[in-house]
């Protein structure tokens, strides 16, 4: 007879001093896991409660400025720099940990349309105005005076720096390009329009200049042509181009939605984002170009996932008004947004996360619970608690009378398509429908 | 070259071992499937979750060299018959391993989950906790009334003793902490579901089968299977069975569920023992008794234990074979076998009152933990904690597609909509129809056998 009895050693499983940590030991069998799946569907449940409860996005407001904030630019080196511009010509630069103004001057003597950081010399600073001047300051050099002054025949609406080269483009009544060095513009477009609202520099294809315009029009200009390269037709406030994927922008539009346009292929957007219930400000890519974020006239500011057609998350206080301007800080952690009642305010990215170093274990249980979240994300109850947001009563019945309007003006068009004629009213897609049109 | 062999030795140890580890509801579509999607975007995403839950399984096939302990055996030699060999054998050659505890009569046991404590109720009143592998007593009181059986709850801080009217919880002093009024002696018939860590009654259903005996839970899905003339399941979601399996002619006289939830034992008053499979319940082998069995166990390795007069018998490999003789015999001698239990992780049969050898795992539970891991793992247990909504016959049910069609889908929504406005009556009136989505899938099985 041969006998074997289990024998487990306590020494196994207990610790031999009270400060090492405790000896786990797992079986993985599947078979000795009982109700695994419901019980990874309670964990999920009670980690999307969770990221509700501590969902606390404002982090604070940066006040100083007396008037609305109508332009913000982020310093493309210093991840806690950036500089504002109000209605009443006074510029500040601010500093994101200490939550303060480092430096401020009156710059204009009327409203501040754009500013702007140089990525070439770190210290340099650009602003316009509707004074029809643009001034470079220097705060280490000298805290009052600006470096230079250029003084032009009408009111600029934006400036945007050059990657690479120590130039600057202004929008106006036409598109300038300038040498920080000279007096005179170095090129100038003009493209029968009215007045241009933005000019962005792309970032990655250096030479490649986006604008748009008040009479409905997107335009991009080659710094190498004399001519625009191509022009589409819609209403727009504002442009952003993709840091990532160099041909992508994404435009903020008065009809309330944002498209992203490849400019290669300019006559389908590449995504709609619905969502606001009014003309949508300013827009701006994340670092990493996987989410954008809007400002909108409707006093909210709304994240989207760059791939997806709805926001992911919603933002407002009662106190703030119209939002002109928002930007994603250099680490993409942080949204800024300048509004109508002249303060700057900081929010999270996302709203839940926790600011500050997070321990092994922690993060592993954060990244743990992002996964299940994930995984259960459709399942009724984990949906409903995770896209439960309070939303301001005006917001609320704008998105009802909304909601309505597109109802009717879909019934009219299914109506119509009825009694006529097969095929004479065509179905039309979502990405065309508000492009006016195209031209080379 | 040493290289290569190696290799091959892992990828083999590989194969044999992460099948173990791959779930039923993934990884059950093969490479040739998935090739044959067409949407380029589902199938890049299928293809990933697949080799996620691949790696998975490599990795946790991977983590059992680890596990160090190997299940205890018996083996005979020559014309030796491993039943013929006694405890009184066994103890000779293992003198420090049996532990044996002192008999005291007709009593119930049950171990705690990690296998460390054991609690004993006697028919005449006395009940008592044991750490059973220190031999430390826990407590021990009398209550001077019948006790009928006794079960710990989460942890070895509370048990519960079904008594003479009524149930009682005791914690580790033996201090009664509760009385359960509801569950009460002459309510014959009556199912009823508490919830231990939130105190509510859960719901209470009318068998209408009269009094019942024997019941077991099925560790997998947490059925509860009660044994009347026939075996019914019944879930806390439905007011009627969800099966009813017709398993003896006569009484049902025990019960057992392995920890699988794959096979049920059940034995009757007509002298069978049957085993069944309970996902297809279908009887695959049927034994003859002798004398009527008075209790039934399965061990976590697949051993049943067979009670009967003062006859314990061990029988391994019963599920899959037809047995012609047992592994092991015991006889204790001028008593009657009440209850018997295997220990998890542990290679031990409580029977009422001794000892005997039988099972293993490595534990999942930590049969040696502090105070402190006890707490923590409480209050983990409790976040985790499943609501009665969720106790299926398929315990995988969540997260699956609904496969409804459309009509009933409209259906169902309707009627709920109805439900809402109607308020309390709908619950009257679909008593016995699956009216929800859950209930569809609670009730997949349902089926008389």
């Amino acid at each position: 007879m041969s006998l074997k009895v289990l024998t487990r050693s306590a020494s196994d499983y207990i610790r031999e001093t009270p400060h090492d940590i405790h000896k786990i030991k797992r079986n993985l069998d599947p078979k000795i896991h009982p109700f695994e799946k419901a019980r990874e569907y309670n964990r999920a449940l009670n980690a999307v409660k969770l990221e509700r409860m501590f969902a606390k996005p404002f982090v604070g407001a940066l006040s100083g400025h007396s008037d609305g904030v109508y332009c913000m630019a982020k310093h493309p080196k210093k991840l806690t720099t950036f500089i504002s511009g109000s209605g009443d010509g006074e510029l500040r630069i601010w500093d994101l940990t200490e939550r303060i103004t480092t430096w401020k001057v009156a710059g204009h003597k009327s409203i501040i349309k754009g500013v702007c950081c140089s990525p070439v010399n770190n210290n340099l600073y650009f602003s316009c105005g509707t004074d029809k001047t643009i001034k470079i300051w220097n705060p280490e050099q000298s805290r009052e005076e600006p470096l230079n002054t250029f003084i032009g025949k009408f009111a600029y609406s934006a400036i945007d720096h050059h990657r690479s080269n120590s130039i600057f483009a202004t929008s106006g009544s036409q598109i300038d390009v300038w040498d920080e060095n000279r007096s005179n513009p170095i090129k100038t477009f003009t493209f029968d329009s009215e007045m241009t609202n933005t000019v962005r520099f792309n970032q990655t294809e250096v030479n490649i200049l986006g604008s748009c315009g008040t009479d409905r029009e997107i335009v991009l200009y080659d710094l190498r042509m004399n001519s625009p390269l191509s022009k589409l037709v819609m209403k727009t406030n504002a442009l952003a181009w993709n840091p990532m994927e160099a041909f992508i922008f994404v435009t903020a539009n008065e009809d309330q939605n944002c498209y992203t346009f490849d400019m290669r292929k300019m006559d389908c957007a590449l995504n709609v984002f619905k969502d606001h219930v009014s003309a949508v400000l300013d827009v701006d890519y994340s670092p990493t170009s996987e989410e954008i974020v809007t400002g909108a006239y409707d006093k909210t500011i709304r994240i989207f996932n760059a791939r997806q057609g709805h926001s992911r998350d919603v933002y407002h206080t009662k106190r703030m008004q119209r939002i002109f301007c928002v930007k994603y800080s250099m680490d993409s952690k942080y949204i800024l947004s300048g509004s109508d009642d002249g303060n700057v305010r900081l929010w999270k990215t996302n709203a839940s996360e926790k600011i500050g170093p997070k321990d092994f274990r922690e993060r592993a249980h954060l990244e743990y619970s992002d996964r299940l979240k994930e995984r259960y994300k459709s399942l009724p109850e984990i949906k409903r608690i995770s896209r439960h947001r309070n939303i301001p009563k005006e917001i609320k019945n704008a998105q009802y009378k909304k909601r309505i309007m597109l109802q009717s003006r879909k019934q009219k068009e299914e109506n119509l398509r009825k009694h006529s004629k097969k095929g004479s009213v065509p179905y039309q897609a979502e990405r065309k429908k508000s492009i006016i049109g195209i031209a080379k | 070259m040493a290289n290569e062999t190696k290799e091959t030795i892992e990828e083999m140890i590989d194969n044999i071992n992460v099948k173990k580890y791959i779930r039923p509801a993934e990884g059950n579509l093969g490479t040739k499937k998935l090739k044959k999607i067409k949407k380029k975007g589902l199938r890049s995403t299928l293809e990933r979750v697949e080799k996620r839950s691949e790696d998975a399984a490599r990795k946790a096939a991977n983590y059992e060299i680890l596990l160090v302990e190997e299940p205890g055996y018996l083996e005979a030699e020559g014309i030796e018959k491993t039943f013929n060999i006694t405890q009184k054998k066994l103890k000779e050659n293992l003198e420090d391993e049996v532990t044996s505890l002192k008999t005291f009569g007709a009593y119930s046991l049950d171990y705690t989950r990690n296998g460390r404590n054991m609690v004993i109720g006697g028919r005449k009143g006395h009940l008592a906790t044991f750490d059973w592998q220190s031999n430390k007593k826990g407590c021990e009181i009398y209550v001077k009334e019948a006790v009928r059986d006794v079960k710990w709850l989460h942890n070895e801080l509370f048990f519960a003793a079904a008594q003479k009217k009524y149930v009682f919880i005791y914690d580790q002093n033996g201090l009664e902490v509760h009385k359960l009024k509801n569950h009460i002696e002459g309510n014959a018939g009556w199912l009823k579901y508490q919830d231990t860590s939130t105190g509510k009654l859960v719901t209470e259903l009318r068998t209408k089968l009269g009094q019942c005996d024997v019941m077991a839970q099925n560790p997998w899905n947490a059925i509860i299977h009660l044994g009347h003339t026939n075996v019914s399941l019944w879930s806390p979601n439905m007011s009627t069975p969800l099966v009813k399996m017709l398993t003896h002619r006569g009484p049902v006289k025990a019960l057992a569920v392995d920890h699988t939830g794959t096979y049920m034992a059940s034995a009757g008053l007509d002298g069978r023992l049957k085993l069944w499979d309970v996902r297809t319940y279908k009887c695959l082998q049927d034994y003859y008794t002798r004398t009527s069995v008075s209790s039934l166990s399965i061990s976590q390795l697949g051993l049943l234990g067979v009670g009967w007069g003062p006859h314990v018998t061990v029988w391994k490999d019963a599920f899959k074979t037809k047995q012609k003789s047992p592994y092991m015999n015991h006889l204790q001698a001028g008593t009657q076998i009440q209850d018997i239990n295997f220990c998890p992780y542990e290679d031990v049969l409580g029977i009422g009152h001794s000892d005997g050898i039988s099972s293993i795992l490595i534990p999942e539970a930590n049969p040696f933990q502090t105070k402190k891991q006890r707490q923590e793992s409480e209050v983990h247990s409790l976040l985790d904690k499943i609501q009665p909504e969720m106790i299926t016959l398929d315990p995988t049910f969540v997260g699956k597609v609904d496969r409804a069609s459309r009509e009933m889908l409209a259906k169902e929504r309707k009627e709920e909509e109805e439900g809402l406005k109607n308020g309390s009556k709908k619950q009257e009136s679909h008593d016995n129809k699956p009216s929800t989505a859950l209930d569809r899938f609670t009730n997949k099985n349902r089926k008389i056998y």
